[in-house]
C-alpha cells in the first residue's frame, strides 16, 4: 500500500515553476531514493512532503500530496501533527545547542510527554535505534556539540524518531559526513525500513542504488523517471535518465 | 605608521577610563576621611545640604533601585516580546519599517524624555491616582522603562537573527508551533546577547540622569512607595553640581562618592551579567 501519493503536484517559486505535475506514490516500509543534478528539485519536492516549504515566503502548491490517505495541503490539517508524524533529517547535522538527552527529549516534551521515566525510555530507545546509544550512554548530559559529525547526524536521526514518526525525509544526510560515518548511516537505513517508511534525497548515485528500493529521477523540476532501483540504474527506459546515471552530465 | 596611529586611538580610551577612576578613588578616598564609611553604608538619611550633614546613601540607593526595578518591569518584557515578533514573526516588510523607527526612539534626547513624563505622565498618573505627588517615581521609572525599551528589543532581536536558520528548521519538524521554535530554540540560543541587551539597559537606567531629575523629585527618603518623590544618586549629583556648592566642601566632595558607588554597581552589573551569560549561553 502506497503511504504517500502525490498528484498532479506543481510548485511556483513566485514566477519560476520548480516542480511540473509530479505523480509518485511511495510504498510502506520501504526506502525510496531521489537523484538527480543540483537545482532538479529533489529537495524541494522532499520539502513538499511535510509542509517545511510553508516556511519560505512565495511558494505556491497545487495538486494534491496525500500521507496515509489524507491530503495534507486541505485546509485544517495540523501541520504540527503532520511533522511529528512525517520526521526530517537535514543536509548538516543540526543538533539543539541542548545536551544530548534534552535533544532527544525536544520533540516528545513538545508533544506532551512530561514523565521522567518515560522520557528516560524514549532516550535510550530511539538512541539505540539510531546505532548511537553505546557510544554516548555516559554522556547523556554533554553537549551534543561536542559529538563528531556523523555522530550528530545520527543524533539528528534519533531526535526525528523520538517523536514517533511513520514516514522519515532525509534530505541528502550524508554529504557533509566521511566515508565511515556515511557507511554508518546507510547500515542504519536499512533497518530503520522495517519500521519506518524512508525517503532520502541524495547526490551520491552509487548510494541510491546500494540501499533504495525505488529510485526517482528529477531534472529540471519534472519526475523523469521512477521504477524500483535495479531497473532505473541497469536498465532506464528513458535516455535522460541513462545519461545522468552513466555520467554524461550532472 | 597605520599600528601606531591605531594604538594611540585605543590608548585614549583607556587612559580616560583610568584617569575617571582614579580621579573618583581620590576624591572618595577624601571624602571618608571626612565622613565615616560606616554612616555611609548604614545611616538611612542623606542630607548633605542640612546644617545637621548625614550622610547615608541608603536613601539615593533605594531610590535608584526603584526607578530601575520599575523600568525593567516596563522594557524587558516588552522588549524582548517585541524582539521575538520581529525576529520569529513579522514579515520582512514589518521588519523594514518597526526596526528604524525603534532605532530613531532610542535616539531621542533624554531631556525630550524628561518633560514628556512630567507633562503627560505625571498628569495621567494623578488623574487614576490623585495622591500621586507631582514629582514621582512611577512616572520617571514608566518613561525611563520606555527609554530603554528600544535597546532591549533592537540588541535582542539582533542576537536572535542570529541564530542558524537550521535550528528553527529542526524544531519545525519535529512538528514545533513558531511560538515553541522561539522560546525553546531561538531565546535559549540567543540567550547570551539577550542577557547582555538587559544588562546594558538596566545600566543605563542606574545611570539615567535627566528623566529622573525632571520628574523624579529630589527628596531623598527611604520609601518603597513609587507615588513620591524619590531622588536618585544621579539626580543628587545633578543637583549639588548645579547649585551653589563650594569646591572642596564636604558636599562637592560627597558627588563622588556617590559617584563611585554608581560606578561600583554597574561594575558589578556587568560582571554578573557576564558570568550568567557564560554559565547559561548555548553555542552554535
Amino acid at each position: 500500500m502506497s503511504i504517500i501519493e502525490t498528484r498532479n503536484l506543481n510548485l511556483y517559486y513566485g514566477q519560476h515553476h520548480a516542480l511540473l505535475d509530479i505523480n509518485v506514490d511511495i510504498e510502506e516500509n520501504s526506502i525510496t531514493a531521489f537523484i538527480g543534478p543540483s537545482g532538479c528539485g529533489k529537495s524541494t519536492f522532499l520539502r513538499t512532503l511535510n509542509r517545511m516549504n510553508d516556511m519560505i515566503p512565495n511558494v505556491k502548491i497545487t495538486g494534491t500530496v496525500k500521507v496515509a490517505g489524507e491530503d495534507i495541503y486541505q485546509s485544517g490539517v495540523d501541520v504540527e501533527i503532520l511533522r511529528k508524524r512525517v520526521g526530517m533529517v537535514f543536509q548538516q547535522p543540526n543538533p539543539f545547542p541542548k545536551s544530548i538527552y534534552d535533544n532527544i527529549t525536544f520533540g516528545p516534551k513538545l508533544h506532551g510527554v512530561t514523565n521522567r521515566h518515560e522520557l528516560d525510555e524514549i532516550v535510550e530507545k530511539s538512541l539505540k535505534a539510531a546505532a548511537l546509544w553505546d557510544e554516548v550512554k555516559d554522556v547523556l548530559k554533554k553537549p551534543a556539540y561536542g559529538l563528531s559529525g556523523g555522530q550528530q547526524q545520527r543524533l539528528c536521526i534519533a531526535r526525528a524518531l523520538a517523536v514517533n514518526p511513520q514516514i522519515l525525509l532525509m534530505d541528502e544526510p550524508t554529504s557533509a559526513l566521511d566515508p565511515i560515518s556515511t557507511a554508518k548511516i546507510e547500515e542504519l537505513l536499512d533497518e530503520l525500513k522495517e519500521t519506518y517508511t524512508i525517503v532520502i534525497v541524495t547526490h551520491n548515485m552509487q548510494q541510491a542504488a546500494r540501499i533504495s528500493d525505488k529510485t526517482a529521477f528529477f531534472l529540471n523540476g519534472e519526475l523523469v523517471e521512477y521504477d524500483a532501483t535495479p531497473v532505473i540504474f541497469q536498465n532506464p527506459s528513458d535516455k535522460r535518465t541513462e545519461d545522468y546515471i552513466t555520467g554524461r552530465f550532472g | 605608521m597605520v599600528p601606531g596611529v591605531l594604538f594611540s586611538s585605543s590608548l585614549i580610551t583607556v587612559l580616560t577610563t583610568v584617569g575617571i577612576v582614579l580621579v573618583l578613588l581620590t576624591e572618595t578616598v577624601a571624602f571618608f576621611g571626612e565622613v565615616s564609611i560606616i554612616e555611609f553604608i548604614t545611616s538611612d538619611r542623606w542630607t548633605p545640604q542640612f546644617a545637621d550633614k548625614h550622610f547615608g546613601i541608603l536613601p539615593l540607593l533605594v531610590g535608584t533601585m526603584m526607578i530601575t526595578v520599575i523600568a525593567s518591569l516596563v522594557a524587558l518584557p516588552i522588549g524582548l516580546a517585541t524582539a521575538i515578533y520581529l525576529s520569529e514573526y513579522a514579515p520582512e516588510r514589518v521588519r523594514k519599517v518597526v526596526k528604524p523607527i525603534l532605532e530613531v526612539l532610542a535616539g531621542v534626547p533624554t531631556i525630550v524624555y524628561g518633560y514628556f513624563a512630567l507633562t503627560f505622565v505625571t498628569p495621567l498618573i494623578r488623574s487614576l491616582i490623585p495622591e500621586t505627588s507631582i514629582y514621582n517615581a512611577l512616572s520617571a521609572s514608566i518613561v525611563v522603562g520606555i527609554m530603554i525599551l528600544p535597546m532591549v528589543a533592537s540588541l535582542s532581536e539582533d542576537a536572535m537573527l542570529a541564530v542558524p536558520r537550521k535550528l528553527r528548521d529542526g524544531a519545525f519538524a519535529l512538528g514545533a508551533t513558531r511560538f515553541e521554535v522561539a522560546l525553546k530554540v531561538v531565546v535559549p540560543a540567543a540567550l547570551s546577547g539577550i542577557i547582555a541587551s538587559f544588562v546594558l539597559a538596566l545600566s543605563r537606567a542606574i545611570g539615567e540622569t535627566m528623566i529622573v531629575t525632571i520628574a523624579a523629585g529630589a527628596l531623598a527618603q527611604v520609601t518603597f512607595n513609587p507615588l513620591e518623590s524619590v531622588q536618585t544618586m544621579t539626580a543628587f549629583i545633578v543637583n549639588i553640581s548645579l547649585g551653589d556648592v563650594e569646591p572642596g566642601s564636604i558636599e562637592s566632595k560627597s558627588i563622588f562618592a556617590v559617584g563611585m558607588t554608581l560606578f561600583v554597581l554597574t561594575l558589578t552589573l556587568n560582571l554578573i551579567a557576564q558570568f550568567i551569560s557564560r554559565r547559561y549561553k548555548e553555542e552554535y
